[in-house]
């Protein structure tokens, strides 16, 4: 194993540590439980919006705290949920007096721990609402099953609501923009590496250098398929048809287009995959509206990509115009 | 035969102690259907249970066991977290007060435990999880505490079939879980939890044994 790290079990302590002395100006870091929160929180009035999920996907959550998205996030140990004690402290420090927002993706840990936050959270009076994303299309829906992974959209749906919340909506408007987020978002994702939890000193699996795996998730899990390597437009036909094919977009639909890097792929790489994916969404009568290219939701080094397209309605548009100001995303403002 | 308060601090140090040596199995097997944590999240939380050991040795068993739930549920994360947390905090209040425990009591607190975990994970016999381990070998500990066994051999028998639930795992296709997102690929694989809830029931054998 070759990472820049001290101890494995101190790597997401020191990584709090670095953020807070990083961003003084936009957030402050709770340790004991550990979580990150906005430098001016709880905002009097003003619907509170709390993510969180293991360590390993930087910027998410932690990078994306600030104005206009995050109130706060919780970092677990890497790729492991954070616990309730963490997601109740923090969505007490984040209540404003108008209720929080749990935006949650859909893993069975992250789900049972955020659950049980809640369940505290609201014995303590704070109302708290909840939304599950589960947007990956490479994991087949069943009633019978965990269902699909909470990916890409989460990025998405934790820039609306936070433009949503700043508005000043309520907790229900602010969750009613996180469930369009979940109906009308749908990723794919795919790696060309494995990635290497520090704990655990090696790839979490072994891919020959002229095999990827398709269908992969944010853990460095294996995906659904492993396959020969392929040009780059054939992957990104690959990730894309499954997508489209799967709802709610019909000819003529605006959309917001996301090419997501897994964390070891370059800018350069990233670009060729928007291509691609650009065009195939034109060819199916797509408008792309709006886009985001860059590394957001990763797995650790893995290199790779994520496709998410996002139906957009003009309300969706405004929202993601509307300034934002964290570690790891920055516009107007 | 009964267990007594400090039969059951033995066990919780006896099974803390086989999470360790086991941690890099765990996280192996974590590592072929999961994401190669479920090692290092158990010997995280058992770790901070041993800490926190001297301050409740003197404890009801009640008392104790909710205090390791709460624990882990602090501390592990993950799915394991509410799940082990869940497990202990009903068995700990099915033995509210209790200064030690019978044969009967064990298996009325093992299956409030086990409850709880089929309550928040909502998991069936088969779906390849812990509680393929964890059913079997309940069912094993009833069938010889009716049988007239003792005590030890009511837990050998428990652990033995909470071995043989966990190598069933081994064929099976995950439907709860981070596993079930590999539908067919999750075959040929043993559940990383199924084997750290037998490893739990093996220390109980291996401790109380001769109680
Ligand atoms: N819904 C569920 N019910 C019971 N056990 C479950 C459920 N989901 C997962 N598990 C158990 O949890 C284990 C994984 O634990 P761990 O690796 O600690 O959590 P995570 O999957 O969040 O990384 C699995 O091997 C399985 O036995
Ligand atoms: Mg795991």
């Amino acid at each position: 194993m070759k990472k820049l790290i001290n101890k494995p079990e101190d790597v997401v302590r020191e990584e709090l540590e670095g953020m807070a002395l990083a961003h003084p100006d936009l957030i402050r870091v709770h340790f004991d439980p550990n979580y990150v929160v906005r430098v001016d929180a709880p905002v009097k009035g003003k619907v509170g919006v709390l993510s969180g999920g293991g360590s390993g996907h930087e910027p998410m959550h932690g990078g994306l705290v600030g104005i206009g998205m995050l109130d706060a996030a919780c970092p677990g140990a890497v790729f492991t949920s954070p616990t309730p004690d963490q997601m109740l402290e923090a969505t007490k420090a984040i209540n404003g007096g108008a209720g929080v927002l749990h935006i949650v993706k859909n893993y069975t840990g992250d789900i049972m721990n955020f659950e049980m936050a809640a369940d505290l959270a609201r014995a303590e009076g704070i109302e708290v609402e909840s939304v599950i994303i589960d947007d990956d299309v490479a994991v087949q829906d069943s009633l019978y099953t965990a269902g699909r992974r909470g990916v890409g959209s989460t990025v998405l749906a934790e820039k609306l609501c936070g433009a949503a919340a700043e508005q000043g909506r309520s907790l229900k408007e602010v969750a009613d923009v996180c469930r369009k987020v979940k109906d009308w978002g749908r990723s794919m994702g795919m790696a060309l590496t494995s990635c290497t939890v520090p704990h655990v000193g090696r790839p979490t699996f072994d891919l020959p250098e002229d095999e990827m795996e398709i269908g992969i998730g944010i853990h460095g899990e294996p995906g659904r398929t492993r396959m020969k390597l392929k040009p780059a437009d054939e992957i990104v036909e690959m990730l894309m048809e499954p997508i489209i094919k799967d709802i709610p977009y019909k000819p003529g639909d605006e959309v917001l287009l996301f090419v997501n890097g897994m964390g070891g792929t370059p800018l350069i790489e990233l670009y060729i995959v928007y291509r691609k994916a650009h065009q195939i969404a034109t060819q199916h009568g797509l408008k792309v509206v709006r886009n985001l290219i860059g590394s957001y939701i990763t797995s650790l080094e893995m290199a790779g990509t994520s496709i998410t397209l996002l139906k957009m309605d003009e309300d969706m548009i405004k929202l993601w115009d509307a300034p934002v100001k964290t570690p790891g995303l920055r516009w107007g403002m | 035969m009964v267990i007594t308060r400090d039969k059951v601090l033995e066990w919780i140090k006896r099974y803390a102690d086989l999470l360790a040596e086991n941690r890099d199995y765990l996280t192996q097997l974590d590592a072929a259907i999961g994401d190669a944590d479920h090692g290092a999240n158990m010997d995280r939380g058992f770790k901070a249970v041993l800490s926190k050991m001297p301050e409740i040795a003197d404890k009801d068993i009640g008392t104790i066991l909710k205090t390791v739930g709460m624990t882990l549920l602090a501390t592990v994360g993950g799915a394991g977290g509410p799940l082990y947390g869940t497990l202990f905090l009903q068995a700990g209040m099915k033995t509210t007060g209790k200064m030690e425990l019978t044969l009967e009591d064990w298996i009325n607190a093992l299956e409030a435990g086990i409850t709880g975990v089929k309550n928040r994970g909502k998991a069936e016999l088969g779906d390849k999880t812990m509680i393929d381990a964890l059913v079997p070998a309940w069912n094993a500990l009833k069938q010889a505490a009716e049988n007239g066994s003792n005590l030890g051999e009511a837990l050998d028998r428990c652990a033995r079939a909470a071995e043989e639930g966990m190598k069933a795992t081994i064929p099976l296709v995950a439907r709860k879980g981070r596993a079930s997102y590999l539908g067919e690929r999750s075959a040929g694989h043993q559940d990383p939890g199924a084997t750290s809830s037998y490893l739990m029931l093996r220390a109980a054998a291996e401790v109380w044994r001769d109680a």
